[in-house]
């Protein structure tokens, strides 16, 4: 018996697969991830919870690169995302080995869905329980992207998205505040959408941007609280803006 | 006694509950049941040589300014296998060619944009080119993007490579253009793959190569290289047994491949080495018997 034959994630009599969206409830408990993607620049930000004392921060990075070109941020299970992650990684190289060319941001994308659908229809295995949020720039067009998926195994693109704890509040800011942006712009809109649910600080929040010539670049805590502190200063401003009308006419 | 199944939490064994994968059918490795015999290596080594097609052709290939030139004659010989078959024929009075067509399709049409030739066995060299079409085709749906030349050239190697030892005999050329220009790979059963600018297969290749590489010129115009592609195909006909039939000549460019022209061999001799006229010495006159 070298196999598992039996299927644990069945469907329910009215036409849900419980032990996937129990998988999305695993998500939603987990650190809110926020991904913008701007005309130049994508950026992801992730919830970090206060690390312990004696822990070493560099190890548990949250954003994580899957080739030169491709960023991962995920909400949920962390040691399932490992796993994903590895095998993501392996699969870029394994592209590039046969087809001579860096995998699209689509293909990879493609790839982990599909991971992730795998699991929901085999015997013997359990969803995984975290959705990623991937980030990365076209190899031949240059054009960014951003990419979603679920532990359903579904994928889309988006402009701008969060996925994590209190997700819906931080798409609806987003909805409400998006624009096309570039460069500082993004970052600022990501920080901005993720401190809606979110400790504001700069020990709170890992901040990562990708330009297609850098790469991706991991934001150090001083310049996540100096963003920090300008938007505060902007949000003051505004505030006193709303005032300051209104005392001008009585 | 039942022994107690740790299988299960061997980790080193793939957790897959999904065996039957589109993938299984068309790219999975090959495998046969070996058989049984005293001489397992003598065995092989004797299906080798038996399989084995002399790879009697001339192909060639070559970048350029415009694209790529591929060029092919169309004879197909069947070796030591069709001779044994001739004296047993023989026998029975029957008459039998040695070359078994004047015209085969050694330029394969793997897409509207890349091209294939064909050295070695040729039953090998269209399956596994045809299966390379059906690849490239899959890429392009899944991925939206046509495949490059070095993809597709490395998927057809890699293939190759698992069946070496097995028999298989190829010696091609991939030729496409793609968005990163033209590109020319030589892929054989061996499993090597080369990049190049000029290469040429089949047992009239080095006549061919003599006469390419004297032409040559990266600034050639479309006519002057088909031209050349064509005479060097020329050469190698005349010199080679197992060359002849027609000289076919195939562009590849930025819009795809289109074949430039089919001439058979035996008439381009007498265009490029017409008969001169000689004067007769002595007219032949009847002698009368007494």
């Amino acid at each position: 018996m070298a196999r598992y034959d039996r299927a644990i994630t069945v469907f329910s009599p009215d036409g849900h697969l419980f032990q996937v969206e129990y998988a999305l409830e695993a998500v939603r408990k987990g650190n809110a991830a926020v991904g913008v993607r701007g005309s130049d620049t994508i950026v992801l930000a992730v919830e970090k919870k206060s690390t312990p004392k004696l822990q070493d921060s560099r190890s548990v990075r949250k954003i994580v690169n899957l080739d030169n070109h491709i960023a991962l941020a995920c909400a949920g299970l962390k040691a399932d995302a490992r796993v994903l992650i590895n095998r993501a990684r392996i699969e870029c190289q394994s592209y590039r080995l046969t087809i001579e060319d860096p995998v699209t941001v689509e293909y990879i994308t493609r790839y982990i869905a599909g991971l992730q659908q795998k699991y929901t229809q085999s015997g013997g295995v359990r969803p995984f329980g975290l959705s990623t949020l991937i980030i990365g720039f076209d190899p031949h067009t240059g054009t960014p992207a951003l990419y979603q998926t679920d532990p359903s195994g579904t994928f889309s693109a988006w402009k701008a998205n969060a996925t994590g704890r209190n997700s819906n509040s931080i798409r609806e800011f987003l909805e409400k505040n998006y624009t096309e942006t570039s460069g500082q712009e993004t970052v600022k809109l990501a920080i901005r959408a993720l401190l809606e649910v979110v400790e504001s600080g700069g020990k709170n929040i890992e901040v990562a941007v990708m330009t297609k010539e850098q790469g991706l670049r991991q934001l150090e805590e001083a310049e996540i609280d100096a963003i920090v502190a300008d938007i505060e200063a902007e949000k003051a401003a505004a505030e006193a803006a709303k005032k300051a009308p209104a005392t001008k006419e009585s | 006694m039942m022994k107690i199944d740790f299988s299960g939490l061997d980790p080193s064994l793939p957790v897959k509950g999904n065996a039957e994968d589109l993938d299984d059918e068309i790219l999975a490795a090959p495998s046969f049941k070996l058989p049984v015999t005293v001489d397992f290596d003598g065995f092989q080594k004797a299906a080798v040589q038996m399989v084995k097609p002399a790879k009697g052709t001339t192909t060639l290939a070559f970048i350029f300014k415009h694209g790529v030139m591929v060029a092919a004659d169309s004879r197909a010989s069947m070796g030591g296998y069709i001779c044994k078959a001739l004296l047993i024929l023989n026998l029975y009075k029957i008459n039998l060619y040695l070359a078994a067509s004047q015209s085969v399709k050694k330029i394969i049409e793997i897409n509207p944009y890349m091209l294939g030739t064909m050295a070695g066995g040729a039953a090998d060299c269209q399956f596994w080119h045809r299966n390379l079409g059906i690849k490239c085709r899959l890429h392009e749906l899944a991925n939206k993007r046509r495949i490059s030349v070095a993809g597709a050239s490395k998927l057809l190697a890699n293939i190759l490579y698992s069946y070496r030892g097995m028999g298989l005999s190829v010696g091609t050329m991939i030729a496409g253009y793609d968005e990163s220009g033209a590109g020319l790979y030589y892929v054989d059963s061996e499993g090597g793959r080369l990049k190049g600018t000029r290469f040429s297969v089949g047992s009239g290749s080095p006549y061919a190569y003599g006469v390419l590489d004297s032409g040559y010129s990266f600034d050639l115009s479309v006519e002057d290289a088909a031209e050349l592609a064509r005479r060097a195909i020329y050469h190698a006909t005349f010199r080679d047994g197992a060359s002849g039939g027609v000289a076919s000549v195939y562009h590849v460019g930025p819009g795809g491949w289109k074949k430039l022209s089919g001439d058979d061999v035996g008439e381009m001799h007498y265009s490029y080495y017409p008969i001169e006229p000689t004067t007769v010495e002595q007219e032949m006159a009847d002698v009368r018997i007494a």
